[in-house]
């Protein structure tokens, strides 16, 4: 009894909901179902027409552009790192040539040096051998000098010894004792006078 | 306005009553929001489409950046195997997002705070979400409901649990939405009544509160409309890569 009561009273609810909520004005609009098929309606025609045209025209743009700059990106990325790789190579490849050239200058600067030295050798040698024979010559020069200056010594000093007699004397005295004298002198005194 | 904090709520018709048999869908001032907000939506991302520079303008920025938000949403919660519902779930983020972020606006009506849009959201998400499931794993899709690793003795009672969870999906999808929307703009409206009533001398209490309010809804309409798009990636995970 009571339970049939209770259901006929819940499907009168559900039947009558618009009645009921109109007649509490402090109720749930949201509860109100006046406007639901209107709003199931519009919500359905506003939700697909955005999730159509979102779908077919807009994001698929977005997700091109975004795909275009990344490739873009990476394409410039891939470029510069090319660019790098080259400039390294490159880079290798002048220290190689400065070192090569650094190694020819060393060489060159050898090989100069080398001859250099060699000229200056021949070149000191032959003046040693000119000095020397120079040196020779002048020795050999000195002691014929050396061998003749006693005689013309001992002559100048006969001459020179006779003049001074006279002046002293005034008389005439015989060349030949005189020269005897100073051989005698010299024969005594030789390493005195001459020495070396 | 009146004071009644629920009038801001109430749905009335714009222009005249059409009639399609017996259903009224004459268009009111829900659907005239549903409408600026779809506009809304695609005009700003069909101008943050048109050109492509490498270096985006603001608007450009915009749309690729929701873009990319969505984007990886989708592919952190339900994986790559999500993508060919990247549209709809855009669209319903967006969507929910717009109507939201409208009825911030004063003097203008919140489409997300009727149970009635919010339900049909949710119930065509789940409607979905099992017809994909079923197609991608047919009736293995019903292990949903025995997760592995149970004790046998539990199973019975697990079982029931899991049924009633996932059937109770739509309901708590559209009821988290409907509510929060409806508690959030109830409460400032009953702040901002408080403001008129206490006059010059007080009102200046829940003026503040009011403010307050508004950066907090502002912040619940971001966030509600996050999770009702992260809750159907986790629905369409389910469906997708069965873990059971």
């Amino acid at each position: 009894m009571f339970k049939k009561l209770f259901l006929n009273s819940l499907i009168a609810n559900f039947f009558f909901t618009n009645k009921i909520f109109a007649a509490e004005s402090g109720g749930m609009p949201q509860l109100d179902p006046e406007f639901w098929i209107s709003q199931i309606f519009w919500l359905v025609l506003t939700f697909g027409v955005l999730y159509i045209v979102l779908s077919k025209l807009i994001l698929p743009k977005i997700s091109a552009n975004l795909e275009l700059r990344k490739s873009q990106i990476q394409e410039n990325i891939e470029a510069a790192e090319k660019q790098r790789e080259s400039s390294e190579a490159k880079l290798i490849e002048f220290d190689g040539i400065i070192l090569k050239s650094k190694i020819e200058a060393k060489n060159i600067f050898k090989d100069a040096r080398e001859k250099v030295i060699k000229n200056i050798n021949s070149k000191k040698e032959i003046l040693d051998k000119q000095i020397d024979d120079e040196i020779k010559k002048a020795e050999i020069e000195i002691d014929t000098l050396r061998q003749s200056a006693p005689e013309k010594i001992n002559k100048i000093a006969v001459v020179t010894s006779t003049e001074i007699l006279k002046k002293l004397i005034g008389a005439e005295v015989n060349n030949s004792s005189i020269s005897a004298i100073v051989d005698d002198l010299v024969k005594k005194n030789r390493d005195k006078y001459y020495g070396h | 306005m009146a004071a009644n904090p629920m009038t801001q709520f109430e749905v009335y018709r714009i222009g005249p009553e059409i009639k399609v048999g017996a259903f009224d869908i004459s268009f009111t001032n829900a659907s005239l929001f549903m409408v600026i907000s779809s506009l809304a939506i695609l005009i700003i991302f069909n101008l943050g489409s048109k050109k492509n520079s490498i270096l985006p303008n603001k608007i450009q920025l915009l749309a690729e950046l929701s873009y990319s938000f969505v984007s990886k949403m989708i592919s952190d919660t339900a994986g790559s195997k999500a993508k060919p519902y990247f549209s709809f779930i855009f669209s319903l983020f967006m969507f929910v997002l717009f109507c939201n972020m409208f009825g911030m606006i004063p003097y203008t009506f919140t489409v997300t705070s009727h149970i009635i849009v919010t339900f049909i959201l949710a119930a065509f998400i789940f409607i979905g979400v099992t017809i994909i499931g079923f197609i991608k794993h047919g009736f293995g899709y019903l292990k949903l409901f025995v997760p592995s690793g149970v004790p046998i003795v539990l199973l019975p009672l697990i079982v029931v649990i899991e049924i009633i969870s996932y059937l109770s999906r739509p309901i708590s999808l559209s009821v988290r939405l409907f509510a929060n929307m409806m508690a959030g703009h109830t409460m400032m409206k009953v702040f901002g009544g408080f403001v008129v009533s206490l006059g010059i001398v007080g009102g200046w209490l829940p003026l503040s509160f009011s403010v307050a309010l508004t950066g907090l809804e502002i912040l619940v309409a971001f966030l509600q409309a996050y999770v009702f798009a992260i809750l159907t990636c986790i629905y369409l995970n389910d469906a997708l890569n069965l873990h059971h």
